[in-house]
Parts: C-alpha cells; sequence; structure tokens
C-alpha cells in the first residue's frame, strides 16, 4: 500500500464543483466578458474538470480498489440513510475521462461553432448560455458517474436529462432551418416525455431496491441482492432497463434522439451521442451484480439492444438529413453496447462506449463543420444574388443538396473518413476492435443476438459508405455545395485529437493485451462479477470485416459508380422500393406511437374535458344536480313556505286588522254629540247593569 | 224641612236637562252650559248628601269641600274652553258643533 497521501482521491468533488464553477462565473460576470472570454470560462472549467479525472486515474493505478469520499450527509430518515459520496473506482473514472475529455474538446469546438450563431444573430446572450447549460451538463455528468448510491446516480440521471431538454430546444423560437416554429421545443419536449417514462422504471427500480433492500447505497444493495428471491431481481432489472431505454434511447423509447437533432451540432456530438445517451450502458454495468443473478434479465436486455441495433441501422440505410444518418447510427451503436452489457460482456460495452464516444464525437462534430461549410457557401451565394435566393429555405443538412464536399473541405473530409473507418468497423480503427469483441462474446453465448448485429454492423457499414459517397464524392449537386468553405482551426483541432483517439483507440484493449479488461476488472470483481479477457474469434472478425467491405463496395457500386445528379432519386429506392420507403419513414414508427399515445392521449384528454368535465361535471353535476337544485330548492323555500305560509300568517294578520279599522272607524265620524251619546249609553249600561245586578 | 228625594229628583232633573242638552243641541256655549249644568246637578247632590249625612259624621264638610274642587276645576274649564271656543269661531266663523267634525276616521 502507497501512502495515501500522496494520492487524490480526496479531489473527487471537484468533478461537480469546477464546471459549477464555470457555469457560475458566466452566470454572474458572463455578461462582462466577451465572447472569446466566455467560451474560455467554460472551456478552462471542464478542461480542469479533466485534470481532476486524470489525476483521479493517476490514483486509481496506484491504488486499483478505489475508494469512497464522502462529501455531505444528504437523507437520513429513519432507517434510510444516503449520503452524498462519491465513488471512485476504475469503471467511475473511465467515464469521467471520457465525459470530461470529450466534453473539453467539444466546449473547444463549440467556441467556433456558436460563433457563426453569434455572428448571424448577433445574439451574445444566447452564446453564454449555451456554455452555460454546457457546464452544467458536465457537473450533472459527473453527479452521474461518480455517485455512490442510486439515488445520488438518479440526482445527476435527471440533471442530464434537463440539460438534454435546454440543449435540444436550445433555438426554442425555429424550426431546423431557422423559420419561425415550434418544432424544435416540441423536440425538446419530445425527448423530455420519452425520458420521463424511463425515469419512472428508474424510479421504480430504486423503491424496489429500498422495498426490498432498505437501502439505494450501491455497496449495500448488491451485499444484499444475492439473497433475494429472483421476482425481485427480475422486476428490479426489467424496470432499470425501463430507465436504460428512456436514457440510451432503445426499443421503445429512441424515438427521441432522432428529434433530438434539433440541437446545435456540439450538443448532438457531447450528449446524443458521446455522453449522455450511454449513461443507459453504464447504469447496467453499474447494476452488473444483480443483472448477474438473472439470466432471463440479460437475455431480454441483450435481446432488446440487439434489435435495437438492427431496426436503427435500417432507418439510418434511409435518411437523407445528415444528422439523421448519425442519429439513427448512435442509436443502433447504443444498441451494440446495451446487447453487450445484457450478455454480460460489460468491459466489451464498456470499450465499445469509449471508442464510440471518439468516433461518433468525431463524426458528429464533422458533420457540424459540413453543416456550417454549406452555411457559409448558402451566405455566399445569398449576398452575391440576393434576389435569387432570398425566399428560398435551403437546408443545409440535406445530403442530396451536396456531394464532392472533399475539394472544398479537406481537412473535413479526412476527418470524416477516419471516423466513418472507426463506425464501420475497418481494421485497425478503434470500431473494429471494440465492435468484434461484442460479436465475438455474442457468437459464444447468444447466436440470435450475434446475427442481429451482425447484420446491423453490415447495413452500419453500407449507410456510412452511402453518406461518403453522397456528401464528399461525385459532382456538387447544388450550388451552395459548390461554393462551401473550410471551417476554422479551433473547430478543426479538437477533431485532430477525436481522429487519433478513433484511430488509436483500440489501442485500449487490444485481444491478448487486455489492457481495460485488466483495468475494469478491479471494479467488476470487487462486486463479485466475474470478468473474462475478451474473446477474440478470427472467423468472426474475418467475417464482419468481409460483410463492412462488401457493403462498402455496394454502396460504392449504387452511389458513386454512377454519381448522383441533382434531383435523381436513391438508387436503392428503384431497387428496394416499398421497403426503402417504409425505412426512409421510419417505419411509421412516429406515426404508430402518434397513433397509439398521443392521439390515445388526446383522445382521453378530450374524453375527460367534454365527457367527465364538461358534460357530467359541470352540465350534468354542477348544472343539473347543484345549480337546478338549489334553484329548486330556493324556489321551494321562497314560493311555497316563505310566500305560502311566513306572508300568509302575516297577510292574514294584516287583513284582519284592517278590516276590523275598517268597521271600527265608522264609529268616530267626527260628531262630537254622537260620542256623547255613547259615553251616556255606556253609563246608562253600566249603571243598569250595577244596579240591577 | 224639605224631604232628602226632593233634593235629588231636582239634581236628576237638571243632570238630564244637561246631558239632554249636549245631546241635542249643536251650539257649543249651549253645550258647555249643559255641561255646566251637570256639574251642578252633581254639586247640588254633593251638598245635600253632605248636610243628610252631617249629625253621624264627624267630617261633616267633606261634601261642600269637594263642591269647592270641582267649582275650580269648573272654572279652570270655562277658561280654557271658552277661550278654544273664540279661536274656533274665529277660524270657522260658527260654533256649530257639527260642523267641527274633521277629527273622524
Amino acid at each position: 500500500m502507497e501512502n495515501s497521501s500522496l494520492l487524490f482521491f480526496q479531489l473527487a468533488p471537484w468533478l461537480v464543483f469546477l464546471p459549477v464553477l464555470g457555469l457560475l462565473i458566466n452566470l454572474t460576470i458572463g455578461v462582462k466578458l466577451s465572447e472569446k472570454g466566455t467560451g474560455a470560462v467554460a472551456a478552462i472549467a471542464s478542461g480542469l474538470t479533466f485534470v481532476v479525472a486524470s489525476l483521479l486515474v493517476y490514483s486509481l493505478v496506484r491504488q486499483p480498489e478505489g475508494t469512497v469520499v464522502p462529501l455531505a450527509s444528504w437523507i437520513h430518515v429513519g432507517t434510510l440513510t444516503i449520503d452524498w459520496a462519491f465513488r471512485v473506482d476504475t469503471l467511475s473514472a473511465t467515464m469521467m475521462l471520457v465525459v470530461s475529455g470529450v466534453g473539453t474538446l467539444i466546449h473547444i469546438y463549440a467556441i467556433g461553432y456558436m460563433h457563426e450563431d453569434v455572428r448571424f444573430k448577433n445574439d451574445l446572450g444566447r452564446y453564454r448560455r449555451f456554455f452555460i447549460f454546457l457546464n452544467l451538463f458536465i457537473a450533472m455528468m459527473m453527479i452521474l458517474v461518480s455517485g455512490n448510491s442510486y439515488s445520488m446516480l438518479f440526482v445527476g440521471w435527471e440533471g442530464v436529462g434537463l440539460c438534454s431538454f435546454l440543449l435540444i430546444g436550445f433555438w426554442y423560437d425555429m424550426d431546423t432551418l431557422g423559420r419561425p416554429s415550434f418544432a424544435n421545443s416540441d423536440a425538446a419536449k419530445k425527448a423530455f416525455i420519452a425520458n420521463r417514462v424511463g425515469d419512472f422504471g428508474f424510479l421504480m427500480a430504486a423503491f424496489m431496491m429500498f422495498w426490498k433492500f432498505g437501502s439505494t447505497n450501491f455497496t449495500e444493495v448488491f451485499a444484499k441482492v444475492t439473497s433475494a428471491d429472483p421476482g425481485t431481481i427480475l422486476w428490479i432489472t426489467l424496470f432499470l432497463l425501463l430507465g436504460v431505454a428512456g436514457k440510451s434511447a432503445q426499443i421503445p423509447l429512441y424515438v427521441w434522439l432522432p428529434d433530438a437533432m434539433a440541437g446545435p451540432t456540439p450538443v448532438s456530438a457531447l450528449i446524443h451521442a458521446a455522453t449522455m445517451v450511454t449513461a443507459g450502458v453504464y447504469l447496467v454495468s453499474r447494476s452488473a451484480p444483480i443483472y448477474a443473478l438473472s439470466h432471463d434479465a440479460q437475455y431480454i436486455v441483450a435481446t432488446v439492444g440487439a434489435v435495437t441495433g438492427l431496426f436503427a441501422a435500417t432507418i439510418a440505410v434511409a435518411q437523407y438529413d445528415l444528422k439523421k444518418v448519425l442519429a439513427y447510427s448512435t442509436i443502433s451503436q447504443l444498441g451494440f453496447m446495451v446487447a453487450a452489457v445484457g450478455m454480460g460482456a460489460y468491459v466489451a460495452g464498456m470499450f465499445h462506449l469509449i471508442t464510440h464516444a471518439f468516433f461518433k464525437a468525431l463524426l458528429f462534430l464533422s458533420a457540424g463543420s459540413v453543416i456550417l461549410g454549406m452555411e457559409r457557401g448558402h451566405h455566399h451565394l445569398a449576398h452575391g444574388h440576393a434576389e435569387a435566393h432570398g425566399t428560398e429555405v435551403f437546408n443545409p443538412n440535406d445530403m442530396r443538396n451536396m456531394g464532392g464536399l472533399r475539394k472544398q473541405m479537406p481537412v473535413t473530409f479526412w476527418l470524416y473518413v477516419a471516423g466513418t473507418l472507426a463506425l464501420q468497423g475497418i481494421f485497425p480503427f478503434a470500431g473494429f476492435w471494440s465492435k468484434d469483441e461484442i460479436l465475438a462474446d455474442a457468437f459464444k453465448e447468444f447466436p440470435h443476438v450475434y446475427w442481429l448485429l451482425t447484420i446491423a454492423a453490415f447495413l452500419t457499414a453500407f449507410y456510412m459508405g452511402r453518406q461518403i459517397w453522397l456528401v464528399f464524392f461525385g459532382n456538387p449537386r447544388s450550388e451552395v455545395a459548390k461554393h462551401a468553405e473550410e471551417s476554422p482551426l479551433i473547430m478543426t483541432a479538437p477533431l485532430m485529437v477525436l481522429a487519433f483517439l478513433s484511430v488509436f483507440g483500440g489501442l485500449l484493449n487490444l485481444p491478448g493485451v487486455d489492457t481495460l479488461t485488466s483495468w475494469l476488472k478491479h471494479t467488476f470483481e470487487s462486486v463479485g462479477v466475474a470478468i473474462e479477457p475478451g474473446a477474440f474469434n478470427l472467423n468472426v472478425a474475418l467475417v464482419s470485416t468481409g460483410l463492412a467491405l462488401l457493403a462498402i463496395f455496394l454502396s460504392w457500386w449504387l452511389y458513386l459508380r454512377k454519381p448522383l445528379v441533382a434531383g435523381q432519386i436513391d438508387p436503392l429506392k428503384k431497387l428496394f422500393g416499398p421497403i426503402f420507403t417504409g425505412m426512409e419513414n421510419k417505419w411509421y414508427v412516429d406515426e404508430g406511437y402518434q397513433f397509439l399515445f398521443v392521439d390515445r392521449y388526446n383522445d382521453l384528454a378530450r374524453f375527460l374535458a367534454q365527457k367527465v368535465d364538461w358534460d357530467f361535471w359541470h352540465e350534468w353535476f354542477h348544472n343539473s344536480i347543484i345549480r337546478d337544485g338549489f334553484v329548486g330548492l330556493t324556489r321551494f323555500l321562497a314560493d311555497p313556505v316563505d310566500l305560502g305560509v311566513v306572508d300568509k300568517i302575516s297577510h292574514v294578520l294584516a287583513d284582519a286588522v284592517q278590516s276590523s279599522a275598517n268597521s271600527l272607524r265608522k264609529l268616530q265620524n267626527g260628531f262630537v254629540r254622537s260620542y256623547a251619546l255613547s259615553v251616556m249609553l255606556g253609563v246608562v249600561v253600566i249603571l243598569g247593569y250595577l244596579l240591577l245586578k | 224641612m224639605v224631604p232628602l228625594n226632593y233634593y235629588l229628583a231636582l239634581s236628576a232633573i237638571l243632570f238630564s236637562m244637561g246631558a239632554l242638552g249636549i245631546l241635542i243641541r249643536r251650539n257649543s256655549l249651549i253645550i258647555f252650559m249643559s255641561v255646566e249644568l251637570m256639574l251642578n246637578a252633581a254639586n247640588l247632590s254633593f251638598v245635600i248628601f253632605a248636610r243628610q249625612w252631617a249629625a253621624n259624621s264627624a267630617s261633616v264638610f267633606n261634601g261642600q269641600i269637594f263642591v269647592f274642587f270641582v267649582m275650580t276645576v269648573a272654572a279652570a274649564e270655562v277658561a280654557v274652553g271658552l277661550a278654544l271656543i273664540v279661536v274656533i269661531f274665529r277660524s270657522h266663523q260658527s260654533i256649530d258643533i257639527d260642523q267641527l267634525n274633521n277629527l273622524k276616521g
């Protein structure tokens, strides 16, 4: 044991403090900072987080069993005790490194990318807001990966969901083409609501843990789960899977991720490709001791992942939007990861998570570079021929408008190719090693997962080939594409780092060397999950590489043998017709959900509003029962009771008094002598009575 | 000595004349005088009875004294009554009692 004072574990809370500090600086004195200053503060905050994460990894190399850094007491209710503590072990440190590393690169890239937003829309406040959200995201992601309990993980889980919502709806007053619309904010809401469904699952799982084990702390849950009954374990794992499906965009909740492309491209890269969406994979890895106890759960998770992997890949084949292809690709690759961790191949899943973070961030950011290049070309043209392009809405994301961009954007082109080859799984790029490890693991135990994922890998290679040919090769299919411009160094430099990582990321876990396996082994074996060195099967590798090369050749044959011209329909459409239309329309899943859930929900809402609230409650109960009943009662009290009884009594009395007065008044006739006669007669009568008595 | 019944009969006649006068005459002054007639009929009865019972009563003057009270009250009444009649005459140019019938139901 080394002297622990030389280790940096106590720095763990700064993973959260630093980005929060960055966002507080931008929030308070950001108004006084220049555009560059705002970006720099955010990027430095993120960079320092990366430094802290690196120091933690350094400490873990010295002391691989890791530690828990308590910060504050949090929830103390009855027997429940949850403290705010940071769990630093090899698994969480890996995530920290990926999140802060890729996050920092994207922060730097965003300084350049969002500059265009400032330039075209002249809104510095929005620029500052973007970086505040980005720093908040880093902080929340750090809470998510470093939490020592499911409760703390959930705080981060919700926090990144919030940041995702805020950043998808960043341009909340327009649609993806910049026209005034609610489309972007609708996309944000869709993501938020789909994630709520998943969060319900997460919460149910956490409640079940508390109910059955009395704690949500990782250590305590994992200690008690071994003696739990199989039903409990299955329910917990399935509820967790629902959470995973929400956050990591798996069937059936993946629908939000393609729409999330409404956000700025750095957000798509950071949140919706590299880090946040992998939180589900991290969650399953973290919960490995629970999943290890239920083969059924593992089977279900692996199948969901594999089916998602293939399903999303088929949709990606037929998309025209540059970012939509990458979005479906992300869903597909997340399916690979979920399938891997579902099969118990946690290291393979985490390995693919890391390499995917590299190459998918690279692809998204390069795509952002392409889009900005197209926008610059559009502006170049718009200034030249203002009258010709004034009213036309140009879609810079549409691949049908591109073509031949490698001449205009050579740097971006090479970066894009690096990311693409990594995603296609071509030897020796990073994706080859990680994807192959998953496939090899699947081949051993879950043949159906293997076949689904192999077909998905084939389609992946095909749609990425299609994308490269359509975007960078052939002839420009629009005036804009001819005038596209390369992006500045501040954007391409982070991409070069990512490209380097995408090319050499495979070195992390080469078969036989197994660096990552032995690194993560410390964490998994400390909670009783056995880890085997990554499987390498030469046949599997040859098959998948061969299929990838075949797919690239097919895509070349279809899209570049005779380059597409403007307005030409997709060659694949001629071959497959209705199938292609189905893929192009995302298999009508959105429409299906619209019909099954949204419309039904609207029907329910309309039923509740019209029938229950208005017709029954308002019209019938309030109007008929309460109002009419009250009116009837008051009318009864007013007419028969008040008029008929109460008033009648006084009327009768008054009439009696009046009629008696009428008859009596005749006595008082004003003639004094008649009064005198009366008096006289009275006296006579009284005297007579007295005398004769 | 004249018997008591004679006096009482005179008193009764006087009282009846007074009452009759009130009932059948319309002149206010006449009615006033009829009232006086009735009072004095009562006075006559007082003094007669006072004298009649003087022998066997210590308070021989009770009846006489009462007569003085009646006369005093009658004088005061005449003063007020005549004043009223003067005022009525001034406003109505008449003292016919039947024309003063405004106070009726």
